[in-house]
């Protein structure tokens, strides 16, 4: 049963192959018996996922159902869940039971998902590796010696070693779509606004974006949709349709633009990386798109830019966490400001310190200019390159990591060099672009994945480009070895 | 740019979070690392750039000045490390 999309899933339980209850049954069990290798989950919700179960198999009964209905995913445990802790991976809110559902909780829960529980990631969503998590790091199923990814890596893991039919995921910087490669699945980030930010844990809110990570861009599309949406309570929510992301997968790519930047190709991508994608965009070829190079000039600025932006919005976001209203609080606190800091210190891991220091700093009194409003005009230039881009091509692809997944420990004690993981995604966030990643060839058995890029709102784009692969080629299918 | 001891602790003070007195170095090393790679933009030419403050250059949308929540204290506070009669305890601020 694991092995089947949600779509095929969904036909077994309207057929009564198996119940939802079964589902559920079947995949905790996987949890139980294969998560000891990974660490994916921080929460498994055994007891609230089969009482949905057997809600969803009544609902099935009754006809007032989804496509969701019944499927069993996991939620990156920044989505606050109420009633079920909501860690964020971190110290600071291992004791936070939440009191209320994020709007992205809520919308597949009314859907008729079942949730198995709240998955792994880096601290506050901050890491490419999910090695600053409090609860310990999520290791790739491909090679346990290795890193998931970050900071969405226990949606990955999960996802790709069948622990769940699909997860939802957060991409701040290239949080979904970098896992996603590492861990050869498919993951969306929508466009800024997309989809709801209310209730989902704030790292960067000009950055933030919730989106689904699936075996398939089919099922990617089944969850987008119920997931995307305005939502009055997110004050940058998009008042947009939300278009049928399933009834354009089939769409042509005769005639596709595909745009080619001549600065993802360049020095610093893996040479075997590379070649996937190389062989990658051929298959595109066979489908009638055509090819053209492109030049996004400013892409050397999209790191550095969004180590001011980013940073400066952290520190502003997490000041909220100071041991008065909720979280973690020091023991014998001896006057205000002590608890303020040993609350805060003792709370927040290593990475999160130094994103909330240089925040701080880059927001201090003499600073704002140099570091803030500089970054926002660099800003400025690296979304220009793309509205130019997208002048000249429907689409524009590239490699989502320079790498594939490297080794436990490799690069967690220099946090320049894993910075630079995001070179390739970094960008988007900045433009508040949709993107995506999708497994194609594997490197010495290790995943690798092809980011498409598409204009704003084009997430039925980017769905049907990358369907249209996926029926011309098995990578997505693939199963990590220990995990069929 | 380089950070020295003296800086981070300016710097943890004003986010008031307390830095262990071993790590101090590392964060000073680090820190300046970080600043080193941001000083890549100075090369940008940006002088007759507009900030860029929200991706989709939307403005802010306003609301109806109304009642929408409902009172949701008790739900809110019981996650609260410390409270009384709906309050939230502090160590005392005023002698």
């Amino acid at each position: 049963m694991h092995t089947k999309s949600i779509a095929e899933l969904g036909a077994g339980l309207r057929a009564g192959e198996f119940s939802s209850v079964e589902l559920t049954r079947h995949f905790l069990d996987r949890i139980e018996r294969l998560d000891t290798r990974l660490n994916s989950f921080i929460t498994v919700t055994s007891e609230s996922a089969l009482a949905t179960a057997e809600a969803a198999d009544q609902t099935l009964k009754t006809g007032d159902d989804t496509p969701l209905t019944g499927i069993p995913i996991v939620q990156k445990d920044i989505f606050c869940t109420r009633g079920v802790r909501t860690s964020c991976g971190s110290r600071m809110l291992d004791n936070f039971v939440s009191p209320y559902d994020a709007t992205v909780t809520q919308r597949l829960l009314d859907a008729g998902v079942v949730s198995l529980g709240k998955v792994n990631m880096d601290e506050f969503a901050m890491g490419s590796s999910n090695e600053t998590s409090y609860y310990g790091p999520v290791r790739n199923p491909w090679d346990t010696e290795r890193v998931p990814g970050g900071s969405s890596g226990g949606s990955a893991a999960a996802v790709a070693a069948r622990l769940a039919a699909a997860a939802t995921g957060t991409d701040t910087g290239g949080s979904i779509r970098q896992p996603a490669a590492l861990c050869g699945i498919t993951g969306l980030k929508p466009t800024y606004g997309r989809v709801s930010r209310f209730g989902m844990i704030a790292f960067a809110s000009s950055l933030d974006q919730a989106g689904p990570m699936t075996r398939s861009a089919e099922d990617a599309a089944l969850m987008l949709q119920q997931m995307a949406g305005f939502d009055e309570r997110d004050s940058t929510c998009a008042d947009e349709p939300v278009p049928d992301y399933s009834a354009s997968l089939n769409d042509s790519l005769e005639g596709l633009r595909i745009g080619l930047p001549k600065e993802y190709f360049g020095e610093g991508l893996d040479a075997a990386v590379a070649g996937a994608i190389e062989e990658a965009v051929e298959v595109y070829k066979s489908l009638g798109a055509q090819v053209v190079e492109i030049s996004l000039p400013n892409t050397a600025l999209a790191v550095p830019t969004y180590y001011v932006v980013a940073p400066a919005e952290c520190s502003s976001n997490l000041s909220r966490f100071d041991g008065v209203r909720f979280g973690y609080r020091c023991e014998a606190p001896k006057d205000l400001e002590d608890l303020y800091k040993r609350s805060r210190g003792e709370g927040f891991g290593a990475e999160v310190k130094r994103r909330i220091m240089i925040g701080t700093y880059a927001l201090s009194a003499g600073y704002y200019d140099a570091y803030y409003l500089k970054a926002q005009k660099t800003r400025h230039l690296i979304s220009d390159d793309f509205h130019q881009a997208f002048e000249q091509v429907d689409v524009i692809m590239g490699p989502t990591s320079p790498t594939t997944a490297f080794a436990l420990g490799e690069k967690v004690d220099d946090p320049v060099t894993m910075y630079l993981n995001d070179i390739y995604t970094i960008a988007t966030n900045l433009a508040g672009l949709p993107g995506m990643s999708l497994p194609v060839a594997p490197v010495n058995g290790l995943p690798v994945g092809l980011q498409i890029i598409g204009n704003y709102f084009a997430e039925a784009k980017l769905l049907n480009v990358a369907h249209r692969f996926q029926q011309e080629t098995d990578w997505h299918r693939m199963l990590p070895a220990g995990f069929e | 740019m380089s950070l020295d001891r003296s800086d981070v602790e300016k710097i943890a003070h004003l986010a008031r979070m307390a830095i262990d007195e071993a790590q101090v170095d590392d964060y000073a090393k680090d820190l300046s690392n970080i600043l080193n790679l941001v000083e890549q933009l100075e090369s940008a030419d940006t002088n007759e750039v507009e900030p860029m403050a929200h991706p989709l250059h939307m403005a802010q949308r306003l609301r109806e000045d109304r009642v929408t929540e409902t009172d949701r204290r008790a739900d809110n506070q019981a996650v609260a490390p410390s409270v009384e009669a709906g309050l939230y305890l502090v160590p005392k601020v005023i002698d």
